[in-house]
């Protein structure tokens, strides 16, 4: 055992950045977080060149954001950091509550088999950012530490940056700006611009704890435990014997005498009810707020993650949205830089994700208003809910200890193209898709390991399709969208319910026929898929027309001014 | 734990809304608690109560059933 050493990571010369008149740059992305990180390895994937600025020269400081939901690990599966993660990390799909020292409630995130990831894994945020850093160097991501954006200007097509270094200060220029800062983001406290929303009075102690436990890997949620009377604890399990624990400790603590190790242990050998060693790698105080800016784009500066958008812990939905801000933004800044879509698509990212963020708000909202009640009235009501959860099953599904990241299915995002035809199921337009097993060349694989790089066509089929229905999936994404422009590809994939030989299309069997099963599909069923895993129209039958028709006005194409400022 | 399958009571989580789809199970539960604390805010405890008792009784009358509302009071004493 023994704690985590943060790495410092060498500071480069910004003399080949300093110019006059100063450099333009494609894309800035300003901060070397989990998001920031996320949205760099993205543009290298798409061959963007990208810059990232970071006033600091190592990872997180403490754990951090532990917890990576499913959704996330899918996107770093895209991003080509999941694997680590997962081995490194936690896997975990059962959350308990107790009230006092019984069994309340459980859930379980993936109750399903036929999945790649798994619910959830609780990773240190430092090891999440080394991987991150090191996968964004390999892609060649230029990251530069020691580098403070002390200045930021708007203009209508760039941003102009002040930049503070070891070596001086100097500017420089991008066309698009990508502010990934942090929650107390010092860039958009610079530009003024607003971010409302609720403060809650209470505190939480986090401990990082190093000890051997043989605790199960699940998520432990504790009402009023005899070892903390009167307030709720969480347990966490982390990588290298590394537990996280979070006391609720109330308004009232004071956060400078609750952080001190004499304070700290004695709480910690009630909870643990032994003697067992353990060394304390990081103590933290927190209090939070839920709350998000107006509008996450403006221009050429466009906000994501924390700097966006806050939460409270309970429910894991600040690095995980952060993840899907980066995923859902960097295509469509992707089609934008390449000319391939007006800028008013990234219009619809602050709009999908402004829903997303407010979803995320609502629920994180009432899990800390169950957890810590503002009334008398409010804390009987939860605490009676807790006595009939011991009983009736509806009353179970009332308890709230936080409800986990899961994506938000973008039903009102103007991508999508309505549906015509009947379906059954989650599948509908604006769904973050959902993984199964499949067969690809005869070996094993999974269903969202196919999609994700660009629009996908993909056709349910139970023999091999006529020439006919061939040419017309290939001829889906031939038609360019704009002027001047390379025509949007959407690539043809086609889902079999047996193994079949196509030429020049990539073929995935459904083996388990979970693909049809989740997807409502029938031979002949064709969905359109974005280059973030979301579906964004389905038919029952394949009409090249009406894709293409999807596609344009899943590019932003017939977008009107009128959702410009939503 | 066991689930009574002989009663005119739900016990199963019942909340729901036609017309509106919830993409998560907790979803409909968690939003009609959401307004029932918002019912009460800013309102004293003597008032909260007085709410409570007029919700009881509205809701008493929509049920009607006298057998459904014996049971939720038979369980409601019992739970504690």
């Amino acid at each position: 055992m023994g704690a985590y050493v943060n790495p410092i990571y060498p500071y480069k010369s910004p003399a080949d950045l300093m110019s006059t008149p100063p450099l333009r740059k494609p894309l800035i992305v300003i901060g070397a977080g989990p998001v920031g990180l996320a949205a760099a390895i993205d543009a290298r994937l798409q061959g963007l060149d990208v810059l990232v600025l970071d006033d600091d020269k190592t990872v997180s400081v403490g754990s951090r954001a532990v917890c990576y939901a499913k959704r996330s690990l899918e996107i770093l599966d895209r991003l080509g950091i999941a694997e680590q993660a997962c081995n490194m990390g936690v896997s975990w799909n059962i959350g308990r509550t107790f009230l006092e020292e019984d069994e309340v409630y459980q859930f379980n995130l993936v109750p399903d088999a036929g999945h790649k990831r798994p619910g959830m894994i609780n990773l240190q945020q430092y090891h999440v950012e080394e991987m991150l850093i090191a996968r964004a160097l390999e892609l060649g991501a230029d990251i530069r530490w020691q580098h403070k954006v002390t200045a930021v200007t708007r203009h209508d097509d760039h941003a102009s940056l002040t930049v503070e270094t070891p070596d001086g200060t100097f500017a420089i220029e991008a066309d698009w700006l990508v502010v990934a800062d942090g929650a107390r983001s010092p860039i958009r406290r610079h530009l003024g611009l607003d971010i409302e929303g609720r403060v809650f009075q209470d505190r939480f102690l986090i401990a990082d704890v190093i000890m051997k436990a043989d605790y199960p890997a699940e998520r432990w949620f504790w009402f009023d435990p005899p070892f903390h009377p009167n307030q709720s604890v969480l347990l966490h399990k982390q990588s290298n014997n590394v537990w996280r624990i979070d006391f609720q400790l109330g308004w009232d603590a004071d956060p400078e005498e609750e952080k001190k190790p004499e304070k700290v242990i004695p709480r910690l050998q009630a909870m643990l009810g032994d003697d067992r060693p353990f060394e304390l790698e990081w103590v933290s105080i927190y209090t939070f707020q839920c709350r998000r800016m107006t509008d996450f784009r403006h221009g050429r500066v466009l906000f994501v993650g924390d700097a966006a958008h806050q939460v409270s812990p309970f429910g894991a939905r600040g690095a995980n949205s952060g993840f899907q801000d980066a995923d859902d933004l960097m295509w469509k800044l992707g089609l934008v830089i390449k000319g391939q879509a007006s800028e008013k698509l990234l219009d619809t990212y602050a709009h999908d994700r402004q829903f997303a963020a407010d979803e995320n708000i609502m629920n994180s909202t009432r899990s800390t208003d169950f957890i810590t009640p503002k009334s008398r009235t409010s804390k009987t009501f939860r605490n009676q809910v807790l006595a009939l959860a011991k009983h009736y099953p509806f009353a179970r599904k009332l308890v709230n200890s936080g409800r986990l990241s899961m994506p938000s299915f973008l039903t009102e995002s103007v991508l999508n193209t309505p549906d015509t035809d009947a379906f059954e199921g989650q599948m509908v337009p604006g769904a973050p898709m959902d993984d199964a097993p499949v067969q690809v060349n005869g070996q094993d694989a999974w269903l969202l390991d196919q999609v994700g790089k660009g629009f996908q066509v993909l056709l349910f089929v139970d023999a091999v399709p006529s020439p006919e229905v061939l040419a017309q999936i290939a001829s889906c994404g031939s038609a360019p969208l704009r002027a001047n422009a390379q025509p949007v590809q959407a690539t043809p994939l086609i889902v079999a319910t047996t193994p079949l030989n196509i030429p020049d299309v990539k073929v995935i069997v459904d083996s388990q026929g979970l693909v049809a099963k989740r997807y409502d599909a029938r031979p002949g069923t064709t969905y359109l898929l974005r280059p973030d895993q979301h579906v964004v129209a389905r038919w029952r039958t394949l009409d090249t027309h009406a894709v293409q028709a999807a596609l344009a006005r899943a590019t932003g194409l017939n977008i009107g001014s009128h959702i410009g400022q939503a | 734990m066991k689930t009574d399958m002989h009663t005119a009571l739900k016990t199963d989580p019942n909340f729901h809304e036609p017309g509106r789809r919830f993409f998560r199970d907790f979803s409909p539960g968690d939003e009609f608690y959401e307004h029932l604390i918002e019912a009460h805010n800013g309102l004293s405890d003597e008032q909260s109560e007085a709410l409570n008792a007029r919700l009881i009784l509205l809701l008493a009358n929509h049920i009607g059933d006298l057998k459904v509302l014996r049971e939720a009071l038979g369980k409601a004493r019992a739970s504690t």
